[in-house]
């Protein structure tokens, strides 16, 4: 394991005191939670224990549906992103997030990747064929695509679409990338392209991952954080949550007698 | 148990299992001759129509129909103004009425999906959808006509473009609500503003189905009489003045149809062989686009 970044370092996102509603259901309660910098965070937990619904606290996507609401602080750098009075767009910007199934855009896989870089760059056409380039070879999508970028991104297969949509993720350079299962929908070798990915973003990214899949968790993430119920019931590092959970109830998820 | 009686009772399963499989075929069958004598049923007179009409419609057609004005009776000519008529109103009220209805669209499936206004206008919506087309042209008739004193291109095409907007309001929406929410969450994931995301992504992703609306709509108002026979009435001569009386195909079948002179008939079989054929076409183009995009 990555030992240059010490986990008492300043952690790059804190979550205190957070509560989350869907209308009257109250689907998270009281979370406390620091993400520390240039690590994988990975959430497990049942469905439904609220894993996804942390994760789109932090970009507020939430925002989209008007009957959701979160209460409490989410530090970003320091500075609490519920509150901010920065444009959405900005932290979006800074907090990229790929998704279970891939959603390739209706356009080329070139013009996939720029839409996003364009939104806050003017780049010249050289230097956006660069960051192009760039970000599918970091995506280990680029000698699989080079000789078809004008082609449809929807073209591509399942794993190679998720890839394509991890690539656009990370060209607009974020700070932050959540991942909402992205192997979910994908065949074991996909999966683990993208896991062998995960890990090697971390040197620029700070990654948090949902994932229904424990070995997924065990294999490519530093921190693990259990939930269940809305209730984030144990978080440490990787190793003593797999080995030397300190709570029953995590020690049943993880062994497979529950969930 | 013994292994006999068990056997006994497998056999049983069996014949119970035939016996439910063949009352299964039996009602397939019955079911699928029910469901292709309907097909037949539709398909032969729509065959005899465009039958009817290909033959009394080409016997007219030569290039004087193309070429000459509406003639009076008993006279050689065309129907080059009529077409014109069509072409220039169908393709103004379409500029009109297109804008319109996919703004409106796209506010009813992306900024307001629930509020009373959505509904209301919904409801108003469905309700100019299914309105006989006379009565719109009644209205524009004591709106515009009553008030200019006057016949015109102007409100034909008005009259035209009310029918377009609720067409291409309805498909508008319907398609922008097919778009799936996650492509909409990973645009906006990256930081897109709203009008970027809707122009960009659900837009482009639903322009087939836009596109198809928008072509039925197009059909729709070719060949549409009611709306234009009190807004933009009839012209024998050619005409590029909007303010003036215009001809228009619709318009020019009726009256010639209802005509006792031969080469009036004649014409009016012709403009209706190539008002079946531009509809036809657009059919089978918005056909063809959605397969090519999906």
């Amino acid at each position: 394991m990555n030992t240059a970044f010490p986990a008492t370092t300043e952690p790059k996102i804190s979550v205190k005191n957070l509560d989350f509603y869907y209308g009257k259901f109250h689907a998270l309660k009281d979370i406390n939670l620091e993400i520390p910098e240039h690590k994988v965070t990975a959430f497990i937990g049942p469905s439904g224990c609220g894993k996804s619904t942390l994760l789109r606290v932090f970009n507020r996507m939430f925002e989209l549906y008007p009957e959701q609401r979160a209460e409490g602080e989410i530090l970003l750098d320091g500075e609490n992103l519920l509150t901010s009075k920065k444009d959405v767009a900005l932290l979006r910007a800074k907090v990229g997030m790929v998704f279970q199934k891939p959603t390739p855009f209706p356009m080329s896989i070139f013009d996939n990747i720029a839409f996003g870089v364009k939104l806050f760059e003017s780049l010249n056409t050289s230097a956006m064929e660069e960051r192009v380039e760039w970000a599918l070879r970091k995506a280990a999508l680029w000698t699989e695509v080079k000789d078809k970028l004008s082609q449809s991104g929807s073209s591509l297969s399942g794993g190679q679409q998720q890839r394509l949509c991890i690539a656009r993720g990370i060209a607009i350079k974020p700070e932050v990338l959540l991942l909402d299962e992205p192997c979910s929908a994908l065949d074991p070798i996909s999966t683990a392209k993208i896991e062998e990915l995960i890990t090697e973003l971390k040197s620029d990214h700070t990654v948090v991952i949902v994932t229904h899949n424990m070995q997924q968790a065990a294999r490519c993430s530093d921190y693990t954080a259990y939930m269940y119920l809305g209730d984030l019931m144990e978080f440490g590092a990787t190793e003593q949550i797999f080995f030397k959970p300190t709570r029953k109830e995590t020690e049943d998820y993880i062994t497979g007698r529950f969930g | 148990m013994s292994s006999a009686e068990l056997l006994l009772k497998a056999a049983a399963l069996e014949q119970a299992r035939l016996a439910r499989y063949a009352q299964r075929k039996l009602v397939n069958r019955v079911a699928l001759t029910l469901s292709l004598l309907a097909m037949a049923f539709g398909l032969f007179w729509l065959f005899w129509i465009l039958m009817e009409t290909v033959i009394l419609g080409l016997s007219g057609l030569n290039l004087a129909t193309l070429s000459q004005m509406t003639p009076p009776p008993n006279d050689v000519g065309g129907l080059a103004n009529a077409i014109y008529g069509s072409f220039l109103m169908v393709l103004l009220a379409t500029l009109v009425g297109t804008p319109i209805g996919i703004m409106a669209g796209i506010y009813l499936a992306e900024f307001n999906t629930t509020g009373w206004l959505a509904n209301t206008t919904r409801f108003v919506n469905d309700i100019l959808l299914s309105a006989p087309s006379i009565v719109i042209g009644l209205f524009v008739y004591a709106v515009v006509v009553t008030r200019f004193k006057s016949f015109s291109g102007y409100a034909g095409i008005m009259a035209l473009a009310l029918i377009v907007i609720p067409v291409v309001i309805r498909t508008t929406e319907n398609m922008l609500q097919l778009v799936p929410a996650g492509l909409r969450e990973a645009a906006y994931a990256l930081g897109a503003p709203k009008w970027k995301v809707i122009i960009s992504i659900t837009l482009r992703a639903s322009s087939a189905g836009v596109l198809t609306g928008i072509l039925l709509a197009v059909a729709r108002i070719a060949g549409e009489t009611a709306p234009l026979l009190f807004t933009a009435l009839s012209n024998q001569f050619w005409t590029s003045s909007l303010s003036e009386p215009m001809a228009s195909l619709p318009v020019t079948i009726f009256k010639f149809a209802m005509s006792p002179y031969e080469n009036w008939q004649k014409l009016a079989w012709a403009g209706v062989f190539i008002i079946t054929m531009a509809v036809l076409g657009l059919n089978i183009l918005a056909r063809v686009l959605t397969r090519s995009k999906s």
